[in-house]
């Protein structure tokens, strides 16, 4: 194993409480050692890395991407979606269980974590709720869990049966999993591809309501209030209404545990920039109101939101160069979250730095288990990432590492240029090689 | 609105020239039509305006051709333009295909229909067939070209183009436009759709107040799930002939088309001296050559207003 110094620059480890310049040294995959600037006692024969004028933070941990693994090798790869992920400073991502087949099964979860796929960084499974994620049969959550996976979600195909929804979250509660919903009861969006307003009846588009996705927060958090005994853990994935944050600050406020995420496109964009038949800004959950924008940008602000998720999800250029209402839904985000909530969250809405990272480190650690991921303390996993805090630069999805191109953001200017990522000890990217 | 007079003087100017000249206006030229959708009325008009203007026509239809073996919307665009389509008239079943269309081949298209979105040709000869009744001999367009003049829309308003189309056209000449219906087939949010429209859901009470009353079939094919009570639904919304004499008696009655007959209006209605729904399938077809014409002719300087 080789030994990094990280030399100079500015550590910035929410979880940690550090925000300092301190020399890192990491050995055999683990934070060794951290000092003050050249008061590192061990460095022996360590490749040093120059981070004057740089942040050394906790690499990223995104818990919401789609690697298109097994099945869809052509949207995206385990190898090329975390290629993307290093790049945008991740060193940690959860991948949903909507491949082909569903990741319902310990041979699956093995499959993806096999050193064949060729990952940059780590990949945590999360496994599907339900057989097939078709919201009946419940999975085996010990095995599954036993086996690697991280949390359980029928990401994309939300669980509406009452029974099925109360037994996932009981069954994943004993052997302390998170179940992570996508809220959206189907019943109400059928032929639905943006957000039900005026502008969806301007273009003649069927619209998804709020309350499609309200609805069924607010009844899963029923359901976690009666399993109050087992601490059932519900955790909101890609939450885009303002009722939806509502429902999930009242129950954080009874003591619930219920977490939630958003996605940077929800908390930037907004209907209207469905534009004329834009696919690039279809996905699901939708674009929705500027009021709804708000509120999640007042709930990143106040605390409410536990982390930011890209819900990265590749698609190929055939398939979004169609008809709005046949276009698959979905961006992809990892090379553009670090970029947008620094220029946004940061520079525009004067959040500190050190929240922002935990929204995309300490936090979602902490949702999913991952001990020793999300902070730098001396003996965590060297996870870091290190970027130029005052760069800007203007994001070109042609240039990215994701096999896909589907996303909005291609040409806005983004604040943060990761320099390096490492993973685990070994440098999983770096903008200069 | 200088296109819009345009288009509205040439539809006369061509429908009273000779057709032997006529032909020789876009004689040879290249026009496909490519429907992903069933049509009678407009897929005819549109085929007859291009061949009263000489042009060539060939009709695409998803039925028999590659489309059925899954060939998307891009290609089949493409494919058009390869063999020498110099515009293509487009209706299909997704809003914002005729965007797309114009997007990937970059040819002129026409939208004959798209999705839910807009039927712009129904709405030009809708207000063509309005301004023969209520403004006798006026060609132009202004914003006040139909000030004072209030146009109910009535029906199934969520899934129809040409409720769209009208609610955005009318408005821009003046024009007040009711929308008329039950909230299952007229959401609110409707109103909020552009200046100069207002919700009614007591049919009387809109049609005391219309010079011009457009009557909608209720599109069972884009209902999708969502259940309408049809008796209710007649004994609310239908147009007979008591509820025309007694509150609209001197109102145009116009339908897009297809009418069913005993269902959003009566067959006295549809045949009645107020009805000019025979009227609105005959502008169509001058209309359309207007359209038509300026889509190729435009094309042929590089670009278009």
């Amino acid at each position: 194993m080789t030994a990094l110094v990280i030399r100079g620059g500015q550590l910035i480890d929410p979880a940690a409480g550090v925000d300092a310049v301190k020399d890192i040294f990491l050995k055999d995959g683990r934070v060794v050692e951290i000092a003050g600037p050249g008061k590192l006692k061990q460095t022996n024969g360590a490749e040093v890395l120059d981070a004057k004028g740089l942040v050394v933070a906790p690499g990223l941990i995104d818990m919401h991407v789609h690697l298109r693994e097994p099945g869809q090798g052509y949207k995206e790869t385990i190898a090329s979606g975390t290629a993307a992920a290093a790049a945008g400073g991740f060193t940690c991502v959860a991948a949903m269980p909507n491949t082909v087949p569903v990741n319902d099964s310990v041979e699956t979860t093995r499959w993806m974590l096999a050193p064949e796929r060729g990952a940059a960084i780590r990949v945590f499974p999360i496994a599907a709720a339900t057989r097939g994620s078709k919201g009946e049969a419940i999975n085996d959550f010990a095995a599954l869990k036993s086996a690697g996976a991280v949390a359980i979600s029928d990401d994309g195909r939300p669980i509406l049966k009452d029974g099925v929804m109360r037994e996932t979250l009981a069954a994943a509660a004993r052997v302390g999993l998170c179940v992570i919903q996508h809220a959206e009861d189907t019943r109400l969006t059928q032929g639905a591809s943006m957000n039900l307003g005026p502008a969806s009846f301007k273009l003649g588009l069927r619209g998804m309501s709020a309350e499609s996705e309200s609805s069924i927060v607010e009844r899963d958090i029923r359901l976690v209030t009666e399993l109050r005994e087992v601490r059932a853990h519900l955790h909101v994935a890609h939450t885009s209404t303002a009722a939806a944050l509502a429902a999930v600050r009242q129950a954080r406020r009874s003591g619930m545990r219920v977490t939630c995420e958003v996605a940077p496109h929800h908390f930037l964009l907004t209907e209207e920039h469905v534009g004329l038949y834009d696919t690039h800004a279809k996905m699901c959950p939708p674009l929705r109101s500027a009021a709804d924008r708000d509120a999640l940008i007042e709930g990143i602000l106040d605390g409410v939101v536990d982390a930011i998720a890209t819900d990265h999800a590749p698609h190929a250029i055939h398939e979004k160069e169609v008809e709005f209402d046949n276009a698959p839904n979905g961006i992809i985000g990892l090379e553009t979250a670090l970029g947008l909530s620094l220029r946004w969250l940061h520079k525009e809405w004067r959040m500190p730095m050190g929240r922002v990272l935990s929204l995309l480190s300490a936090q979602p650690a902490a949702l999913l288990g991952l001990k020793g991921r999300g902070t730098l303390a001396v003996g965590s996993f060297a996870d870091v990432v290190v970027f130029d805090p005052k760069a800007e630069w203007t994001y070109r999805a042609a240039e990215g590492k994701s096999k896909s191109r589907n996303t909005p953001f291609d040409g806005w200017t983004m604040q943060g240029k990761v320099r390096w990522t490492i993973s685990e000890g070994r440098v999983a990217y770096n903008s200069i090689s | 609105m200088d296109g819009l007079s345009r288009v509205l003087s040439r539809a006369t100017a061509l429908e009273q020239q000779n057709p032997l000249e006529r032909m020789r206006i876009l004689a040879k030229r290249r026009v496909a039509l490519l429907f992903y959708e069933s049509s009678t009325r407009t897929r005819t008009s549109f085929e007859l305006a291009a061949k009263g203007l000489g042009a060539d026509t060939t009709l695409v239809s998803s039925l028999s051709s590659s489309i059925e073996k899954g060939e998307s919307l891009k290609d089949t665009g493409l494919t058009l333009r390869a063999l020498g389509a110099e515009a293509i008239i487009l209706r299909h079943n997704s809003s914002g295909s005729a965007w797309l269309l114009e997007q990937e081949t970059r040819l002129p298209v026409l939208n004959a229909g798209d999705g839910m979105h807009e039927h712009p040709t129904q709405a030009l000869l809708d207000l063509r067939t309005m301004l023969a009744h209520l403004r006798p001999g006026i060609e132009g367009a202004n914003t006040e070209t139909l000030a004072g003049v209030t146009v109910t829309i009535v029906g199934d308003i969520l899934h129809s183009r040409v409720a769209r189309s009208n609610m955005l056209l009318l408005p821009r000449l003046g024009a007040k436009v009711i929308l008329c219906g039950p909230p299952a087939l007229l959401p609110e949010l409707a109103a909020a759709a552009g200046p100069g429209i207002a919700i009614e859901r007591e049919l009387e009470a809109a049609l005391a107040q219309s010079q011009v009353v457009m009557m909608l079939r209720i599109q069972a094919e884009r209902l999708a799930g969502l259940q309408v009570d049809l008796e209710e639904y007649k004994t609310r919304y239908q147009l007979n002939e008591e509820r025309l004499a007694a509150h609209a008696p001197k109102a145009l009655v116009l339908h897009p088309g297809p009418i069913i007959r005993g269902l959003e209006l009566t067959a006295q209605v549809a045949d009645g001296p107020q009805s000019a729904i025979l009227e609105q399938v005959r502008n169509g077809v001058a209309i359309r050559m207007a359209v038509v014409e300026r889509a190729l002719q435009a094309d042929e300087q590089g670009g278009r207003a």
